[in-house]
Formats: C-alpha cells, structure tokens, sequence
C-alpha cells in the first residue's frame, strides 16, 4: 500500500521545528509500524536525507521506549500496544498519517520524533523504592504471605512501561497515571507500607516540580495505555497523599 | 600453563564460596568514599550490581543508551527466574539446580561458578520479595512456580509473562534509592566507545552523549561491563534493536579474552518470520510448553497443501500429525531444552514438513491442553456431563488465564487467533552463552575489568536453560560481584582519584573520534542496514543452528568482504555533533563485522558438536549432538592480536569433580 | 500539612469538595423551585423564610458565594495551568477517540453556567437585594411566586435560554459529579452506584430546572 505521511521534524530542543510531507510506497499489512518508517529512513538515506528519529528499542512492547503521536492518538489508533505493535494492516492504501512527538512541557523534543522523559525517572528517584539493602540478608521469602488479589493488583499496576502515552493522551499532560501507578505498585504490598506516607508526598511533589498539568479524570490515559493501567490507580493515589496529608 | 587463571577456591563444591567470601579482601567503609566505579549496561546484572555497589558506599556511575536504565533489555524477559526454593517440595535442591545447569549447558561450563549461582539463586527470591516485587501467587497468599523446560522440578517463579519486567524494575528501584542518596550518577543515552587502560589496569571508558554528540572521558578504579549479548549479529534476532556487542568488543580490543562466541541459543517458540524488512523477531514464552503441542503434517503431502494455503492445520486427522518432540524424546517430550527443540523444529523443515507460506515454521496447539482443562473446570464446577462447547469454552477460559497476554500478542502480530487455530513458530536467536572470558570472580583478563550476566560467558557452557538468564544476571550483580569487587579494588584505596587529563585518556579519546571520523568519510552508497542484514543472513545461513566447516570457512572469507566493503561503502548521514541514530548503528555494525569473524572461527575450531553449537560433521546415527569430551572439554577463550581470524586461542579446561560426564539425554 | 494547597492532588480535591457543595446546594435549590410547581403558597412560604432568616442570610449565603467564587476562580486557575502543561500544541489530536466530550470540555459548560449565573442575579439575586436593601420596601412574604413567574411569562427567549444554559449545567454535572469521587480517592465496588446516581442526578436536576421554567412560560400564555 501508498502512505501520505505528514511528520514532524526538528533539528534538536532549541530549533524550531515543522512538518514534513513523504510519500512512501510498498508497505505490507503485516508490517509493523516501525518497520514502515524504517522503510522511509532507508529511502531517505539512500537519498543522502538524513533519516526521522524516533525512539524505539525492544520492538516488542515492553520497553516503553517508543512514542508517537499517530493521527492523534498516542501509539496510534489500536488499543493496548505500543507503536512497534501497531501493524499496517490497521491502515488502508492512500491514507494520511500524521506524525508528532508525544507533546508536554515536561517531555521536551530532543530531535525529530525522539523526546526526553527523564521526567518520569526523576518522579521514580523521589521515592520509587523500598528502603531494603540487596546485601541478601532478608527474610525468607514466604515469611510474608501477601493475598493473591493484592498481590495481582501490585503487579497490574507494575506492568507500567513508563512510555508516556498517559501524559500524550491526557489533555492537561498529567502525569497522574503514570505516577499512581508507581506508587500503588508498592502501596498494596505489607513490605511498601512502612514508607508509604513519605513516598506518596515525595513523588507528587516531584511531579508538580516537572510541570505535568493536573487530572481532570477524562479517562483518556487509561484508554491510550498500552498496558490497560486501571484509573483506580488514580483514586488511591489522591487516597494515599491526602490520607499521608493529614496524618503525618 | 595456560594465561587463563580461573582462580577457583581450593575446598569441596559446597563450601568454595563460603570460603572464598571469608578470605578475601575487603575495603572499609571510609575508603569505599574514595572509590569510583563504572557500570555500563543497567539491566539485570548491571542494575543491581549498581545499586548494591553504591550502597556498599562506592561512587557509582552507570551508562546505558537507553533514555532510562529501566529500559534494558532484561525487560523483556518473559517466563520466570530459576531458584531452588523446593517450596513445592519435589525435591529440588542447590545440587540438582547445579546438576540440571550444568547438564543442561551439555558439560562445558566450570562447575564452581554454577554451583554458586545455584547457592545464591534462592537468596534472589528474597531479596526481590523484600524489594516488592510482584511474584505470582496463590491463594494462600505463598509463591507460586512453574516448570521450565529440561528440568523435572518446579522451580522458576514468575509474574505472569513479564518476569523481566518486574525484576529490572526491582533493581531499577534499588538504583533509585542510590541516586536519591547520590551515590549513582547515571549517564543515559550514553554509549561506551572504548575501555582506557593505565598501567594495563581498566582505569575509564571513553562515552558518546547520544544527544549531544560529545565524546566524553569518565574515570574509575574498576569497571563493570554488563553489556548483554550479542545475538544482533544475526540482525534478526530476539534482542532489542539497540543490543549490541560494542563495550565488550572494545574491552576484547583492549586484551580481554572473548570465550566461546560460538555458543548462542536459538530459542525454539518464536514468531515466524513473515517478510524481508522484518526488523526484528519476538518470542512467544518457552512456558507455552508446558500446556502446547508441537507438531507438523505427518505426511508430506498435507504439508504442501497448507504451504500452498489450500488445506487448514485444523483439517488434518489426529493420526496425520507428527508429534515429533513426543515421539522423539518420550521422557521429557515437549519440555526438552532450547537448543534440541530448535535443532528437531528445524529437522522437519528441512525435510519438507514446515508450514506457513515459507515452509519455515511448525505448530504449536493448545487444543488438548483446551480439552483437559476445559473438562476438569467442568468436572470441578459440578457439571458432570458437558457438551463438547461448554468444555471447549471453560478450557479457552483457563488458557486465557494462564496465557491471556502471550495469546494475544500472537494474534496482535499475525491476525490469527490461537485459540482457534494453532499457533506457528520457528526457532530464533535469542541469547548468547559467550561472551567476555572471566574468571571465578567475575574478572576478564584485564585487571579491574569486569563483566557481568550475559556479556560474560561463564554459567550457562553451551546452552543456557530456560529461567536461568534471570537468575544468574542478578546472581552476578546483587550478590558475587559486590564481594569479588573488593577484593581487587583493596589494592586501590590510596590510589585517589584518576585523572582523565593523561595521555591514555587522550589517546583513546583521539581513536573514539577518528574511528567515527572514517565512518563519515567512507560516503560511499549503502546504508548500515544494508550490511547488516548481510551479515545477518550470512549468519544465520553459516552459522546458525547447524554448522559444517566449508560453510564456517566460507562466512570467515564472507564477512571479511562485507566488513571491508562496509569501510569503503557505508553511507552515514548527518552529522557527528547530534543525535544521530545512523551514525550510533554504524559503529555497532562495524564490531559485529569483527565479531562474526571470530564467531565463524570458533565454530570451526569447535570439532564437536555441543549444546547450542551443532556441527553436521558430529552427530549420532539418529541425529543427536556427539560430543567430544576428551578433546574438547574445554573453554575457548580467543586473544585479540588484530584481525579477527588471526586471534589466538587459550584454552581453560574444564574439570568435572561432582558431576560425572554423561551424553545429554532428553529421552 | 504544610503546603498541601499548592500541590495539583490538593488544588483538585478543593475543586472537587467545591463541586460537591455546590451539588449540594443544587438539590436544595431545585427542591424549592419544585414547589411552585405544585404549591405557590409554600413556594412562598419557603422562600419568605430562605430571604429573611438571619442563619441563611448572614452565614449561608457568603458560604454559598464563596463556593461559587472559588469553583470558578480555581476552575480557570486549573484550566490555564493544565493547558500550559502541553507546551507545543498537537497539529492533530484526537480527543474523541479517548475520552468523553463533557470530560474535556468542562471549561466551556463552565463558562456557560458562569454566565448563566450572571444572568440569573440580573434577574433574581440584584432584583431581590435593590427590593430589600436599596428600596427598602415592607417585607411582603406573597411576592416570591408571581415575581419567579413574572420572569418566564411571555418571554420565550428568556425561557429558551434557562434551557439551554441548564443542558449546559446537565453535561457539566455528567462529568463533574462522578468525578469528585475518584478525586476524593473513591474508586471500590461502590463506583458503578455511585456513576448510576451521579448521571441520574446530574438529568434529572437540570432537566427539572428546565421543566419548571417551561411550565411557568406554557401556564401563563
């Protein structure tokens, strides 16, 4: 199939950037597509163009490291995957694509399509931990049994790839998914209690700091999240900071 | 004697490590201030071998070119991590973990390195428990495990099928907490370009910001490569794009041995390859083995018609179908170990049984495994005669809950739904057994150079098990490496800080930039990717699951062509002082040029055939891998002296005091 | 405690008990109008009691002004925070394709209601202050029924726009309502109720307003 794609590029953080029309041609349904820009790239290198940057790593959906604003929705139109997922046969011959870095004061272009996220890797150093030593002089593993549903709910919310579709999403560029996830993860286990206040007030406050905007609860997040990360995620965080609010 | 000293601890198996932590050296508290660590690679090995460091109270720098260390490649790990926990109570123990590795690894590991990895395997679990992370459950609120293929215990624990995950972030976590305190400094979307040595001591690396462009110095008393493997080499592979060989290829440069490069796993549940400009292969958990059945055609005839697309696998009879696993290896049948499964998959095909449109794939189904579940959720339920439909629907049921997230990966990526039809794989590379040649304390043959999980070569011989990879990345990094660390770095603690204004650092400074340098310069035609799906295909062609000494002579003259036409040819855009994502390709291209050569080399060095590494000219009568322990019981550890083929061989042999050596059989 | 009001999770769980006072006061409103639907005479009698009584007058009412001031200030000190929160706008944004259009548009349907209320205290609450404190007429407790029809009488215009403004107040409250609980944390298996009667009230309340103001405008023809 033919593609219009309309993507935008930009030198680097300080450079103003626009977009760029390419046609590119022969792209298979069951291409992927990160395959179909590596597909433009080559055509553009051989060119002597230099080619679209964007992030991408694992090309399986679990790295988080790719983005892409795709037609206005991050990862683009499918549901729960992430844009190396994304296959072609989700578009048909002729369509316009349109490009875009995933957009946030907090998430500033680096170049082209590729932006810095290290604003989510700031919020995890403010308290995305539990305080245990990894010397190994820690207890016997099933000292402590945990009920499976709290258990599974730790883990669904640790299924957080840290992509930033959440942010892309959201109208207001909160980062409130992203954060309660982190912290409900080690909120729902006996070993995350003990710090559960002091995390809590810690990552928020590094969040505000980034410049994130706030939650209207639209629920856009949740749906853009390749991973399915549940709004009551959301709900316990504003639980646990004003309960860690008012008593501590 | 041989240069390679592998300094194992005198004393029975069992105590070695005891003894060897009461013995060596240790650095107080207030020194420890003074000292300088580089960890480069954050994945399992490197994450937590950071954190532990930094919280022993080194100074810790890592790299990664990740935007975050969390992104490594560790992440996509799927099935589990191996410990001998016996919380089943099927009779597992740290000596039958020991047993099963080394048996599993065909014989050609050293048997104190595994047996500690087995001792502290169990201590992993607690530690990432203590940590948080998520394991799977069961009601009562215990640990649950799984069986992993080659193994007769249950053993690895998980977190559904994103176990890496949530161990990386375990150690992710443990990083955090050390940079919050400022004892790591960590360098993302930086690249190791190249080791500085001192005195012939690892004393710094020579980075690229990837966004900015600059080559910066950064000095250490030690470094710590936990680079990953190298399976990119064969472009198409399970390995994140970005995977590359570069950091232990420039230590191997600067004189640290690389062993067995040879010995790479082909992982035998993949997703078939379905056109040229695939990029990149994804694996479908090994624990899908556990409840699916492989199969194809049993008659020629049936395979053809499903190539040509006019026949549908569900059309054909029970007894038309060549459970070949089961029929070949009764005992362990459809959980036999990585490399057999690869090897009889690739049997078939090439007999003209494969299926898909390419001929390159087999089956695998679920619809016995639907059944018996399906039946006994009914049985359980109180339903005591269900129609066909009822059972058919509770056992997709129980299926989905144990598989949900792999099922539908699978039908994300090929549009077929495995629920309904069975699902079709082919094996793929998917992780490396060589590596950096070290010794018991995690040390290459550079002073003060050490390498970790899987960019050394030492735990898994010729063919790694399922679940091990996990646990021996954080074996190295949470709890080996931060005692053998110590008892280098002791020597160190008057030394002071090392400057980067030396002649060393300038000198590896001025190659760093003259080598990117003659990148820009070639201008010649082709892209990267251009010359490195070559050299992929070459690979996987000459050197992939089985190998013969023509076609291995013909990849060393065919990658030597290719490498010198990528200097004269390559076609690098953009420019040195951005990101450049062309230019960050080239130079990781560039290393595995050199490293498939000596890849090719070992291989045809190897006369036997092991593990992972299959040559044709060695196997039994039906087919096995025939190994040669009398003269290659041994591991490869190759000297860098320039060109690749010239290298020089040193050989560490490998003795076998609690294991009794045995032919490997899954029978 | 320290600090909390200028942290986002603060500023929105403000809103949001702002939002739910307000909420509540909408009830307490409409339960009045109700009456002179039914019976002029109570109407009269609650609303002579409502305009008189010290408690309502003297610390209700400021209550009640200040919730409405701060709801709306606070709305529009959030509005502009989140948007500059984007930096660089999207060429393409699919906002449809994720989330519910009241959701995204609260602003607006704010608007609308704002300027509703500016409306309504031209009409009613101006009117009501210049009778008793400015003109300083008698206290007629008869007057509340025909003045409250007087306004809808002839006037469909008037009548339309009370209509129009009020479908705006529904799809403000359609978002709104739900959406302080999962602010205030409340997201268990109480939420699907909780969504139930929080939709049902959010029409049911407007849509009575609008069906008092058309009665009104119908029965005096």
């Amino acid at each position: 199939m033919k593609l219009k794609l309309k993507i935008w590029r930009q030198e680097d953080a300080q450079a103003k950037g626009g977009f760029q029309n390419y046609d590119v041609d022969g792209i298979d349904g069951d291409m992927s597509f990160l395959e179909m820009l590596d597909v433009l790239n080559n055509n553009l290198v051989n060119e002597g163009i230099e080619p679209i940057e964007f992030d991408h790593d694992c090309r399986e959906g679990i790295c988080g490291s790719c983005s892409l604003q795709i037609n206005g929705e991050p990862h683009g139109p499918d549901r729960r995957i992430t844009t190396c997922q994304l296959h072609m046969r989700k578009f048909k011959d002729g369509d316009e694509i349109v490009i875009e870095p995933f957009r946030a004061k907090a998430f500033p272009v680096v170049k082209d399509l590729v932006i810095d996220r290290s604003a989510f890797d700031r919020i995890q150093h403010a308290g995305g931990y539990i305080s245990v030593n990894t010397s190994g002089n820690t207890q016997d593993a099933n000292s402590i049994p945990i009920e499976k549903q709290n258990a599974d709910d730790s883990f669904y919310a640790a299924t957080c790839i840290g992509c930033g579709a959440c942010v892309a999403a959201c109208k207001n560029a909160s980062a409130m998914l992203f954060t309660s996830a982190k912290v409900s993860q080690f909120a729902l286990l006996p070993q995350g209690e003990v710090e559960a206040h002091e995390r809590v007030i810690s990552m928020v406050n590094q969040m505000d700091k980034e410049g994130f905007g706030n939650c209207t609860n639209t629920g856009a997040c949740y749906v853009e999240c390749p991973k399915g990360i549940s709004l009551e995620n959301i709900a316990r965080l504003n639980r646990e900071y004003l309960s860690a609010s008012v008593f501590s | 004697m041989s240069v390679l000293e592998s300094k194992i601890p005198e004393g029975p198996i069992e105590k070695k490590w005891t003894k060897h932590k009461n013995e060596i050296n240790l650095v107080n508290p207030a020194n420890k201030r003074n000292i300088d660590i580089i960890v480069v690679g954050t994945g399992l090995a490197g994450g937590s071998a950071a954190a532990t460091l930094a919280e022993l109270g080194y100074n810790v720098k890592t790299f990664c070119f990740q935007d975050s260390p969390r992104r490594a490649h560790s992440i996509a790990a799927q099935g589990g991590i191996n410990a001998s926990k016996n919380y089943q109570g099927d009779g597992d123990s740290d000596y039958r973990l020991f047993y099963d590795t080394v048996k599993g690894g065909d014989y050609r590991s050293r048997e104190a390195n595994v047996y500690r990895l087995a001792e502290v395997s169990s201590n992993i679990i607690d530690q990432c428990v203590a940590q948080g992370v998520p394991f799977a459950r069961e009601y009562g609120g215990l640990l649950d495990n799984r069986s992993f293929g080659g193994v007769l215990v249950s053993r690895t624990f998980y977190a559904k099928g994103q176990t890496g995950q949530q161990l990386l972030l375990g150690a992710y976590s443990a990083m955090n907490r050390q940079i919050n305190r400022g004892k790591i400094q960590s360098f993302n979307r930086h690249e190791m370009m190249d080791l500085v040595l001192v005195d012939g001591k690892a004393r710094g690396i020579i980075a690229r910001n990837l966004v900015t462009g600059e080559i910066e110095r950064h000095s250490a008393h030690a470094v710590v490569l936990a680079s990953g493997g190298y399976g990119n080499v064969f472009y198409l592979s399970t390995n994140a794009m970005g995977s590359n060989v570069m950091a232990a290829w420039r230590a191997h440069r600067k004189g640290a041995f690389f062993a067995n490069p040879c010995f790479t796993q082909i992982h035998p549940t993949c997703i078939p390859v379905s056109g040229d400009l695939q990029s990149k292969l994804t694996l479908m958990s090994e624990s899908l083995r556990n409840d699916g059945r492989i199969w194809v055609p049993k008659h020629e005839k049936d395979a053809k018609a499903i190539r040509e697309g006019k026949l549908k696998p569900t059309e054909i009879a029970e007894e038309d179908r060549d459970y070949y696993l089961e029929r070949r290896y009764p005992a362990f049948g459809n959980l036999v170990p990585r490399d057999v499964a690869s090897r009889a998959a690739k049997e078939r095909c090439d007999a003209g049984y494969g299926v898909n449109k390419t001929g390159q794939a087999v089956y695998l189904d679920f619809k016995a495994a639907i059944e018996r579940y399906g039946k006994e959720k009914a049985f359980t339920s109180g339903h005591k005669n269900p129609s066909k439909e009822e059972i058919i629907k509770l056992g997709e049921e129980v299926v989905e809950s144990k598989y949900g997230n792999l099922f539908e990966m699978y039908e994300k990526i090929t549009d077929q739904n495995p629920y309904k039809t069975p699902m079709m794989i082919f094996p793929a590379v998917h992780y490396t057994m060589g590596g950096l040649w070290v010794d018991y304390n995690l040390m290459t043959t550079i002073p003060g150079c050490y390498a970790a999980g899987e960019a050394n070569f030492s735990d898994h011989g010729a063919n790694r098990l399922g679940a091990s990879a996990l646990m021996q990345g954080l074996a190295d990094g949470y709890f080996v490496l931060p005692y053998t660390i110590g008892d280098y770095l002791a020597e160190d603690i008057r030394t002071g800080a090392i400057s980067t204004e030396t002649e060393e650092f300038e000198a590896a400074e001025k190659d760093v930039k003259d080598r990117i340098q003659r990148l820009f310069d070639a201008k010649g035609k082709n892209p990267v990717d251009y010359y490195h799906k070559k050299l992929g295909k070459i690979m996987w062609d000459k050197c992939g699951m089985s190998r013969n000494a023509k076609e291995l002579q013909e990849a060393m003259e065919e990658i030597k062509e290719l490498r010198d036409d990528f200097w004269a040819n390559v076609r690098v855009t953009g420019k040195a002082e951005t990101k450049n994502a062309e230019l960050e390709k080239a130079g990781r291209v560039a290393d595995f040029l050199e490293l498939g050569e000596l890849f090719a080399k070992d291989a045809l060095e190897r006369n036997e055939s092991c593990g992972g590494h299959f040559r044709e000219e060695y196997q039994t009568e039906d087919g096995e891998a025939l190994r040669d322990d009398e003269n290659f019981r041994f591991v490869s550890a190759w000297e860098y002296v320039g060109n690749p083929r010239d290298a020089k061989l040193h050989k560490e042999q490998l003795e076998f005091e609690n294991i009794e050596l045995k032919t490997r059989s899954y029978k | 405690m320290a600090g909390i009001s200028k942290t986002s999770i603060a500023r929105k769980v403000a809103m949001a008990l702002s939002g739910l006072f307000l909420v509540l006061f909408l009830a307490q409103h409409f339960t009045i109008n109700f009456t002179s639907v039914v019976s002029p005479s109570t109407f009269n009698e609650i609303s002579h009691f409502m305009g008189t009584n010290f408690v309502v007058q003297a610390i209700l009412q400021p209550i009640l002004i200040a919730g409405v001031v701060f709801h709306f200030v606070m709305g529009f000190i959030l509005d502009i925070r989140n948007r500059k929160a984007r930096g660089v706008g999207y060429a393409k944004f699919n906002g449809a394709a994720n989330s519910p259009w009241v959701s995204r548009n609260m602003i607006l349907t704010g608007i609308v209601v704002l300027a509703f209320l500016g409306l309504h205290f031209y009409d009613f609450w101006i009117p009501e202050l210049v009778h008793k404190y400015v003109e300083t007429h008698p206290d007629d407790p008869y007057r509340y029924y025909d003045e409250t029809v007087a306004k809808f009488a002839g006037d469909p215009f008037r009548t339309g726009f009370y209509a129009l403004c009020f479908i705006f107040l529904m799809l403000h409250l359609l978002h709104g309502f739900a959406s302080s609980f999962q602010t205030m944390g409340v997201n268990n298996k109480y939420s699907g109720a909780i969504k139930t009667f929080t939709k049902a009230f959010a029409i049911v309340i407007p849509m009575g307003f609008v069906f008092i103001a058309i009665f009104h405008y119908f029965n005096n023809l």
